[in-house]
């Protein structure tokens, strides 16, 4: 019992230092909202990536930046139906 | 075993990106002037503005880092004269550097390793900020993680670094981060956060916009060194970007942030409480929407002095300049200091620039607008901004919440006031097509791109050429062979004469004047006669070799009599005479000896004695070959002689002679020979600058009858040549001529075009570079009271030029484009090419002309006053409208340069691709078809329709619109195909042929690709599809089968976002992707020999599908990072007659090359010699450079060039230390087969 309660602990732990690690129970939304939040900060981590965006809407690179930290917020719609 | 892949290529780049990230000032140097660091691509550069130039931008230092730089910043130790460079790069690791000025290298400070490499979510380094005293730095990755590191003073100059304190924020997005400026207090970081914990799975949409941002203060508590929270306060949603303004006990500290529609003044020390706002000022005219809301991108703070005032320059999205001031009063706190508080802030119009990434203001008044599309522009400001009638704000006319009304700020726009501008330079960035061909007929092929973006876009042409700097171009009375210049004594600074040799055998002489040239009068010089040479030689002698003998004249002057007439005068005349039948075939001068060879193959030496006279060597040489040119170097400072002359022998070689006795106490002995493949034509002996311990080499210099120039090191002590390196400069002899070029020596080889050979000033390499402009036979170098440069000549033209900057070999033209251009698309059979250009959310030309129009008509009483309209869209950019498209087709003359057709798109259609062609039932008719889309949206992608527009050219400057085809989606690639045309309509290929009313539908194959067809390109039968998601597919076309029929048959394992194709050969296609790679496809020769079998394609049709994909895939061949999107990829060659290699161009403004590698053992070298350069000159970045390379996918099959040119630089220790652990089979390399190896790699195929 002490083990498992360990490696629970030892999970969570894990789940905290690295966003994004998931576990038995990961919900099809949680985890499409954490590809989904790689991605945005991916195009916002890569210049070229960042402009060629900007360049496609003819909007500056900073405020394309904005935008796309802003989608990182909420990046995906909520489930329809919940599953339990 | 070891095993090859089938194809290996020598990755090399002609252009670095030239698109800015960052641009921050400093005093890098520590010479009390600010610098510029710039990161752009994978390299940090260097740049200082020379107020004495001009305002002109001189680059210091340029150096690649291996990884994708994502911030710089720069920090001062207290007590240290200079500021030290900071970057965080996708290594995971904090690099710092200082500059070293004189050895051009920055020096490692720290190497912090801190997370994971590459770029992502949670690891630091997305943000850099660093405290204005110098004591620490924060990194800080957009999601959660923060860290702190303290920075302290050991000895001297050293920097200690602290462990990193963590400030970690789980769910907190950051927008932007800076350091406050604290003075003595402990420093303080502040950033605008937003918090997303409260978004989970039961948020209804839209709960986004309820999360708030904050300011959060980070303080770094030097006593207890770890970082505390220094509270938050909520902050407008829209806020996108934070400025720190000035603080310690004279100013007030704080930040500005910066949101929607507003600019906020807000302070730590009195959280809530001194805040101040102020609204953006919104342009008025006729075509500008009151209604849209301004946001602030970026800007900076300008300081006078210590205690002087200071004040913001923010930019605007539109590019409007704004001058932020803050005004304080004194206020006691608490404690009973007096501190200056805010207490109004005020806004007012300052000038437009282009939008930029990054605005630096220098201490000395320039302004560096390094602009995010198109040239980096610099200013010179002129003035503060205090007597313009512009209108100004302040805080007490706007409310602090952004959701209550106030009345509107407007400004009207003008032409520069306050700034102007002094200097621009050149970028490329963004590339958005490029297109390799030789338009001008004349010289090795052309690179033509379309850069920039809205109404910054050019049209640009780059050249393999150095520019110059035309002074005169004038007519010669007469044809003439040769020229020289010479001045009359060895104390004169400048050139007085110029000697022309004439074609009709005679000799012109003319004078250099104060400010003019004219004839040199009667100086005892031969005029009758042809000559072969012009020296200024010993004290105040001049000299003049001609075929029949030498004239010496001493003490030519020029004086003005009684009349103001300039008259020449000169002393003894002493000749030396031919023996007879002899003539003088060829000599060598320099100030204190001459050389010449007879036409028996006898050469005599002579040398300067007392009085300047000459004394014949007793030394003689006797040649069986007839002796074809001569050379001597200049005599070393401090010394009487030259120590070696060089003769070029008809029997094919080059021979070095000593001219300083050796240890037997003998002269004109040969040391040394150089064979070549011709005979020598011209040969040249000249010190120039390269990385031996000394900073100066002498090298030989060869011309060839075959056109060869071959540049060999002659070894200064015992005269021995080694590390000839050749290159063939046409099919013309060549002739040499020893210049100054940016004030270092430089050999001109003039031959089908004329090259000049110099050394890089930066690098100290050796390199040979076309001369951009007209050609010319003969030139001498030319110093003159007003003028220093090069003196040449072409049969009657004179001109005079100077090279002023030898950093850049390639030279561009341009002329604008009037929106972002989207495809470049050549027409094979007229030399046109044609640009289809789009901008998004942009007002169409209809509609700002009709609004233009009723502005004028409606307000009469505009006295003179500019509307909107007339001021130049280049710098202020085109009206914005959201949702609406302007776009255009323009028609270009490559060889006149200029635009000769514009059509304006309406019904807010924008076009994307384009293809020009004939069809086969139209043989005559030249067309060309525009894809075009209506309301069009990126994201999500939505259209209401699309179609093809043909139109058919006219003539050289009209196109005549003939019809619209609908398509089911628009069309993002066209394709010319066995006279027809390919479209491919979103996921759909499309065969149609032409109709008078519409295009008619020959083939379709639906669904043909898994996104959207991005590129088309063909061989034969063969069609490549590049998707925009799924890489590409391999589709046959079967003309035979009834109805015809187009069948996918091969496609990718990878999803590949592609962006550009070009097909190598039948089987294999190489592309780039939207993520920086460029990578190789090849069919397996089983699966397309079978594509091509039947004719009816029934087997094609009737194999099963695998993994719902086609039935068979592609191989990878090879597969490479370049760190830039690669918009245009070709399979052409680059100089005359040179072999196929891969040429791509890059968003951010890169140019690059995959050239092949035929040998394989010159491919095992290389592969270990990048081997060897990657584990013991490892990028300054911290970066692996293998995994650098091989970023999403291993790198396969491609040397990175780039980090193998770095070899040259090395130290020649380390070259021999690499060289000795080489080991490729057969006979060892030495250091200079390997250098000769690297030089050819890039001369052969590139340049």
């Amino acid at each position: 019992m002490a083990d498992k309660l360990r490696a629970t602990q030892q999970l969570e732990a894990l789940q905290a230092r690295h966003v994004g690690t998931g576990h038995a129970d990961t919900t099809k939304f949680e985890w499409q909202s954490n590809v989904a939040r790689d991605q945005y900060s991916n195009f916002v981590g890569h210049p070229a990536t960042l402009q060629y965006m900007s360049i496609g809407v003819g909007m500056p690179r900073a405020l394309m930046r904005n935008q796309q930290i802003d989608k990182m917020i909420q990046p995906m719609q909520p489930p329809k139906c919940i599953v339990y | 075993m070891t095993t090859f892949s089938s194809m290996s290529l020598y990755s090399l780049t002609l252009q670095p990106p030239s698109s800015t990230v960052q641009a921050v000032t400093g005093d890098y140097v520590g010479s009390g002037r600010e610098q510029i660091l710039c990161a752009s691509g994978s390299r940090i550069s260097i740049v200082q503005i020379s107020r004495k130039r001009g305002g002109a931008v001189i680059e210091l230092f340029s150096e690649d880092m291996f990884a994708i730089v994502r911030s710089i910043a720069k920090f001062r130790i207290t007590g240290v004269t200079k500021d030290y460079i900071a970057i965080t790069t996708d290594s995971g690791r904090f690099v710092s550097f200082e500059f070293l000025q004189t050895t051009h290298k920055l020096r490692l400070i720290h190497e912090e390793t801190y997370g994971k490499s590459g770029v992502r979510r949670v690891i630091p380094g997305e943000y850099l900020a660093a405290d204005p005293s110098g004591r620490a730095v924060m990194l800080a990755s957009i999601e959660k993680n923060r860290i702190a590191y303290l920075l302290q003073r050991a000895g001297r100059s050293d920097v200690t670094i602290s462990s990193p304190l963590e400030a970690h924020r789980p769910q907190s997005l950051m927008y932007c981060l800076v350091a406050l400026d604290q003075g003595v207090d402990n420093p303080v970081f502040a950033s605008i956060e937003a918090n997303y914990g409260r978004i989970d799975a039961e948020s209804p949409p839209g709960t986004d916009a309820t999360v708030d941002k904050h300011i959060m203060y980070y303080e770094l508590d030097m006593g207890l060194n770890h970082v505390v929270d220094r509270g938050f306060e909520k902050v407008d949603r829209t806020s996108n970007i934070l400025f720190a303004v000035p603080g310690g006990h004279r100013y007030p500290g704080g930040v500005l942030c910066c949101g929607e529609d507003s600019i906020t003044y807000l302070s730590m020390q009195r959280i809530n409480a001194t805040r101040k706002r102020v609204a953006i000022p919104r342009r008025e005219g006729p075509t500008e929407d009151p209604n849209r809301k301004r946001h602030i991108i970026g800007g900076a703070v300008l300081k006078r002095g210590k205690t002087g005032k200071f004040f913001f320059l923010l930019q605007s999205e539109d590019g409007d300049l704004f001058k932020v001031s803050l005004d304080s009063v004194k206020s006691r706190s608490f404690e009973g200091v007096e501190t200056p508080e805010v207490d109004r802030i005020r806004i007012k119009y300052f000038d437009t620039i282009p939008v930029a990434s990054s605005i630096c203001v220098l201490k000395d008044g320039f302004v560096y607008c390094a602009s995010e599309s198109g040239d980096r522009a610099v200013y010179d400001m002129v003035s503060l901004g205090e007597d313009t009638e512009d209108p100004e704000y302040d805080s007490t006319q706007f409310p602090l919440d952004t959701n209550e009304d106030f009345s509107v700020p407007f400004f009207t726009p003008r032409p520069l006031q306050n700034l102007s501008a002094v200097d621009a330079v050149p970028s490329q960035n963004p590339i958005m097509d490029m297109d390799v061909a030789d338009m001008t007929r004349n010289e090795a092929p052309q690179i033509y791109t379309v850069c920039g973006s809205g109404a910054r876009s050019t049209f640009r042409v780059t050249k393999n050429a150095m520019a110059v700097l035309e002074a005169i171009d004038t007519p010669l009375p007469e044809p003439a062979t040769e020229i020289w210049t010479a001045r009359l004594t060895s104390e004169d600074e400048f050139d007085t004469l110029i000697v022309l040799s004439l074609i009709s055998g005679s000799t012109l002489l003319l004078r250099v004047g104060e400010d003019n040239v004219d004839e040199a009068g009667s100086i005892g010089l031969l005029t009758e006669t042809t000559t072969l040479g012009v020296q200024q030689f010993g004290e105040d002698c001049v000299l003049q070799v001609h075929p029949r003998g030498i004239r010496q004249v001493q003490g030519i002057e020029y004086n003005l009599d009684e009349k103001d007439q300039v008259v020449a005068t000169h002393g003894r005349i002493t000749d030396w005479a031919c023996p007879p039948h002899r003539t003088i075939v060829a000599c060598a001068t320099n100030t204190r000896q001459v050389t010449i060879a007879l036409s028996s193959g006898d050469i005599l030496h002579f040398e300067a004695a007392a009085h300047g006279l000459l004394a014949k060597s007793e030394t003689q040489i006797h040649l069986d070959d007839t002796v074809t040119c001569l050379a001597l170097p200049e005599v070393p400072e401090g010394k009487t002689r030259a120590s070696f002359l060089a003769v070029g022998v008809g029997d094919q070689t080059v021979r070095v002679y000593n001219l300083i006795p050796d240890h037997e106490g003998q002269v004109l002995q040969e040391v040394s020979l150089q064979a070549t493949s011709a005979p020598a034509t011209a040969v040249a002996i000249c010190n120039m600058r390269d990385r031996s311990p000394q900073g100066y080499g002498m090298y030989l210099h060869i011309g060839l009858r075959s056109g060869v120039y071959i540049r060999t090191v002659i070894d200064e002590h015992n005269g021995e040549l080694r590390g000839a390196q050749a290159r063939s400069l046409g099919h013309i002899a060549i002739k040499l001529a020893r210049v100054f070029a940016a004030g270092e020596p430089a050999v001109i080889a003039m031959g089908a075009r004329c090259h000049i050979s110099y050394a890089h000033p930066q690098t100290q390499n050796l390199s040979t570079t076309p001369l951009s402009g007209a050609h010319f036979t003969s030139s001498f170098n030319f110093s003159g009271p007003s003028f220093k440069g090069i003196i040449a000549m072409k049969s009657s033209e004179l001109r005079i030029f100077q090279i002023n900057d030898l950093t850049k070999k390639l030279s561009e033209n341009s002329i604008p484009l009037q929106y972002t251009p989207r495809k470049l698309v050549r027409d094979p059979y007229n030399e046109l090419y044609y640009v289809v250009q789009s901008d998004n959310n942009t007002m169409p030309h209809k509609t700002r002309q009709e609004l233009s129009a009723k502005d004028v008509n409606g307000d009469v009483s505009m006295n003179g006053e500019q509307g909107m309209g007339e001021l130049p869209a280049t710098e202020f950019g085109y009206p914005r409208m959201l949702g609406s498209w302007a776009s255009c087709i323009q028609v270009i003359d490559p060889i006149a340069m200029q635009v000769t057709c514009t059509i304006e798109l309406e019904d807010n259609k924008c076009a994307l691709s384009a293809a020009a062609f004939s069809f086969d039932s139209q043989p005559d008719t030249f067309f060309l078809a525009v894809g075009v889309a209506k309301d069009l949206i990126f994201s999500p992608f939505h259209f209401t329709s699309g179609g093809v527009r043909l139109y058919k050219l006219t003539s050289r400057s009209t196109l005549e619109f003939l019809h619209e085809t609908p398509l089911d989606s628009p069309p993002l690639a066209l394709l010319p195909f066995k006279g027809k045309l390919l479209t491919g309509d979103g996921r759909n290929l499309t065969l149609f042929d032409y109709g008078t009313k519409s295009l008619l539908r020959k083939a379709r194959a639906r669904n043909c690709v898994p996104a959207r067809i991005q590129d088309l390109k063909t061989q034969g039968s063969r069609i490549v599809v590049a998707d925009q998601a799924e890489s590409v597919t391999y589709v046959v076309h079967k003309e035979q089968a009834h109805p015809q029929l187009l069948i996918p048959f091969a496609d990718d394992t990878v999803t590949r976002h592609t962006t550009s194709i070009d097909m190598l050969d039948y089987n294999t296609v190489a592309g780039g992707d939207k993520f920086g790679n460029v990578w190789l496809l090849r069919c397996p020769k089983e699966v397309s020999d079978a594509a091509d079998e039947s004719n009816d394609g029934q087997h094609l049709l009737q194999s099963k599908k695998f993994l719902s994909g086609t039935p068979n895939r592609l191989d990878l061949v090879a597969h490479y990072y370049v760190n830039d999107i690669p918009k245009a990829i070709q399979k052409t060659s680059l100089v005359t007659g040179g072999e196929q290699i891969i040429v791509w161009a890059g968003l951010q403004g890169t140019l690059g090359t995959f050239l092949p590698i035929t040998s394989r053992r010159y491919f095992k070298m290389f592969q270990q010699l990048e081997l060897a350069m990657r584990l013991k000159h490892k990028p300054i970045s911290g970066r692996d450079h293998l995994a650098y390379r091989s970023y999403y996918n291993p790198v396969k099959a491609v040397i990175d060039g780039d980090l193998v040119e770095r070899f040259l630089l090395l130290s020649r220790d380390d070259r021999e230390r690499i060289v000795a652990e080489i080991d490729v089979g057969g006979a060892r390399l030495d250091v200079d087969d390997v250098e000769a190896q690297i030089w050819l790699m890039r001369s052969y195929y590139a340049f």
